[in-house]
């Protein structure tokens, strides 16, 4: 990691492999930006609060209407900021396992079928527990990551960016409707319609981070810890298993830390698509295709990300308030169709 | 598929009809009386269906009042319940499934993808959210909606087309464009109910699933005279749709104005499609449930557009009873059509990738 001048051959090595110093920088600049945007989470809303109201609050106090409203953003914004990085974490290590430029909690159905295994639990099963979410929304979404990639991968040429993405899309939205269907006749289940189906962070308490915080952490360390591996798997399996790495365990042990990702976050916070898209694709351009840093960049960028998008939707329809996973979709979804416009028609 | 070509000039040779010709001409009759016959029968479900939806229901009417009702007479309870509750959504049923039944099988058939039906590629998406905007956010009039939402339709119908444009249209792309268009769209209808004053679950799966819960005929009457306007457009396509189905350069060669077809097909179906959105919601699955049902009942070789019609037009009935009366809770239509339709399509997917690569 030594800074090797990038004058000799521009662009291929800059791609693969930046200055360690322009790394950092870009760090220093993420995590300011990250810092920026929690702050902005706490301090705008639908109620204006004055800045001062906002210090105050910050630092504990709880006296007026203002300073309420404030003390109640800051979990909210703790909650956004975890699921982020945790979603944009699991889109990065989903890509690189796929090896596929598509792949996308969201998009890959895992998300959506996290959600359907807790409403189902809740409405025939009487789970109440927040940790018995925690349990079934793993369940489910490891069962429908299973299920879409034995499907995308069926056929000739294997599991294919398009295929896989197709495979996962029709599922997501064969789950979806029967979320609603599960749902809309019981209004007495936690966050009802919108949370389950669209995903969103209001509502958000200190304890309920609490809850997924045990798994969010697991999922967090094997992801990490998986990118050395991820690196050997980019080169192809031959060439990896060639390197001394044993391909199966390393896909499933990183595949393992994605979906327990996914299931955490959308046991709290519904199933958000789009930025485990986004942000890797994002950073791969800030930091180049090395996971040792690109790993942790998609979370600080997930984090960035889903904040700024529940300010933005906090903010623009108030004193209603758009939810997260809309304002994701909306930003999201033309970069999936630029992504699949770019893909080769034989990739077909 | 040489069929045709074979048995044009049979008058001529009547004398001595080879082996070959007879198999042939023997093939067509067959599979036009099972045609005939799966329509016909077909038909009858949706009267049947129509006629049950009627009389049955919280409270049972007798056929004779329901009868009199439908021909205008006054009968005390049943004219409310009857004239103005079961008949325009019965009615609006119908209207909705024909619709959504055609223009679906118009666009598998046009793309040779039974996945690149209008509510999978965005185009109901999109007049769903046009017409939500019209109705929650604008409160336009019928009239205005139905405008809104056909613009809306035809514009996603042009920009997925254009989008998934690169040396020609493969069909994947434009069926995940159009999928991406459409998580979208979706969004942009969720933001609009979210706007409203408060999330009113009736409104959300009106325009998120579809449905056909306190319709009335402001809603019903101009959906009926798109239908009506638009069908024969399409049935008098009809010919030149299974010709397209060849491919572009054959359809050509027989005849078929391919360009002129292509666009005259688009903004009948995508008009067929707005209208019934703007009355009922995208009811989940049906233009996409139908044509493939359609197939499988009538067989190869013939046009699908008639029987596609009829069994999206029984599917709604059907689903609609189903969901207002089969459980304890009452279940909007395309709850009820989404949870047919969900199983099918994964199936659909598994049957594609398996066979090959011809997504």
């Amino acid at each position: 990691m030594t800074d090797v001048g990038t004058r000799p051959a521009p662009d291929a090595a800059a791609l693969v492999r930046r200055p360690a110093r322009v790394r950092l920088l870009w760090l220093l600049a993420v995590v300011l930006a990250l810092a920026a945007i929690m702050l902005a989470s706490v301090a705008f809303g639908s109620r204006t609060v004055p800045w001062g109201d906002v210090w105050a609050a910050l630092g504990g106090a709880d006296d007026s209407l203002e300073q309420a409203a404030v003390t109640k953003r800051i979990p909210r914004t703790g909650l956004a900021v975890v699921v982020g990085a945790a979603l944009g974490l699991a889109g990065g290590v989903m890509q690189g396992v796929t090896r596929n430029p598509l792949a996308d909690p969201g998009i890959l159905g895992v998300n959506m079928g996290a959600s359907l295994a807790v409403v189902t639990a809740v409405a025939y099963f009487g789970l109440t527990s927040p940790t018995g979410y925690v349990w079934v929304a793993l369940a489910g979404a490891a069962a429908s990551a299973a299920f879409v990639y034995t499907i995308g991968s069926l056929g000739r040429g294997g599991a294919t960016p398009l295929k896989l993405a197709l495979a996962g899309a029709a599922t997501s939205a064969a789950f979806a409707s029967l979320v609603s269907a599960v749902v809309l006749p019981r209004n007495d289940i936690a966050g009802s319609f919108r949370l389950w189906q669209i995903g969103g962070v209001g509502g958000a308490s200190f304890e309920r981070v609490g809850q997924v915080l045990p798994f969010l952490a697991v999922g967090f360390a094997v992801s990490l810890l998986s990118a050395r591996a991820l690196n050997s798997l980019a080169l192809g399996d031959e060439l990896a298993a060639g390197l001394g790495e044993r391909v199966a365990v390393a896909r499933a042990t990183a595949a393992v830390g994605a979906i327990v990702l996914c299931g955490a976050s959308t046991a709290v916070a519904g199933p958000i698509a789009f930025v485990g898209l986004v942000v890797p694709h994002a950073c791969r351009l800030l930091v180049g295709v090395d996971h040792r840093w690109l790993l942790p960049f998609c979370a600080l960028g997930g984090a960035a990300l889903l904040t700024a998008a529940d300010v933005v939707g906090r903010v623009v329809a108030r004193p209603a308030e758009v939810d997260v996973g809309i304002v994701t979709a909306l930003v999201g979804a033309p970069f999936f169709i630029h992504i699949v416009r770019r893909q080769k028609v034989r990739a077909l | 598929m040489s069929a045709p070509a074979v048995a044009e000039p049979s008058p001529a040779p009547t004398s001595v009809p080879s082996p070959v010709l007879t198999t042939v001409i023997r093939g067509r009759a067959r599979r036009a009386t099972r045609r005939r016959l799966v329509v016909l029968t077909l038909a009858l479900l949706v009267a049947a269906a129509f006629a049950a939806t009627l009389v049955f229901g919280q409270t049972y009417y007798p056929p004779g009042d329901v009868l009199r009702v439908v021909l205008g007479e006054q009968v005390p309870g049943a004219s409310f319940t009857v004239g103005r509750l079961r008949l325009p959504r019965a009615v609006l049923a119908v209207v909705a499934g024909l619709s959504f039944g055609m223009a679906g099988v118009t666009f598998q058939t046009m793309l040779r993808n039974p996945l690149a039906s209008p509510d999978i590629i965005g185009i109901s998406s999109g007049a769903s959210a046009a017409a939500a905007i019209a109705i929650v956010t604008l409160s336009l009039d019928e009239t205005r909606v139905s405008v809104l939402a056909i613009t809306a339709g035809l514009g996603v119908a042009l920009l997925v087309y254009t989008l998934a444009f690169r040396d020609g249209v493969a069909s994947t792309r434009l069926i995940l464009i159009g999928i991406g268009i459409a998580a979208m769209l979706d969004s942009v209808t969720a933001y609009v109910l979210s706007g409203a004053a408060e999330w009113d679950l009736q409104e959300a799966t009106r325009w998120l699933t579809g449905s056909l819960n306190g319709v009335a005929w402001d809603q019903t009457v101009p959906a009926l005279v798109a239908l009506v306007v638009l069908a024969p457009v399409l049935l008098s396509r009809a010919r030149d749709l299974s010709a397209m189905q060849l491919g572009d350069d054959t359809a050509a060669a027989l005849g078929v104005r391919v360009e002129r077809t292509r666009v005259t097909l688009i903004v009948a179906a995508v008009g067929l499609i707005a209208f019934a959105t703007a009355a009922a919601g995208p009811i989940a699955f049906v233009a996409f449930l139908s044509g493939p049902i359609a197939a499988r009942l009538v067989g190869p070789g013939t046009s699908l557009l008639v029987p596609a019609g009829l069994v999206g037009a029984l599917l709604v009935l059907a689903a609609d009873f189903v969901g207002q009366f089969a459980f304890d809770t009452r279940y909007p239509v395309g709850v009820v059509t989404g949870v047919l339709g969900a199983p099918y399509l994964v199936y659909l997917i598994i049957r594609t990738h398996r066979s090959g690569a011809s997504i």
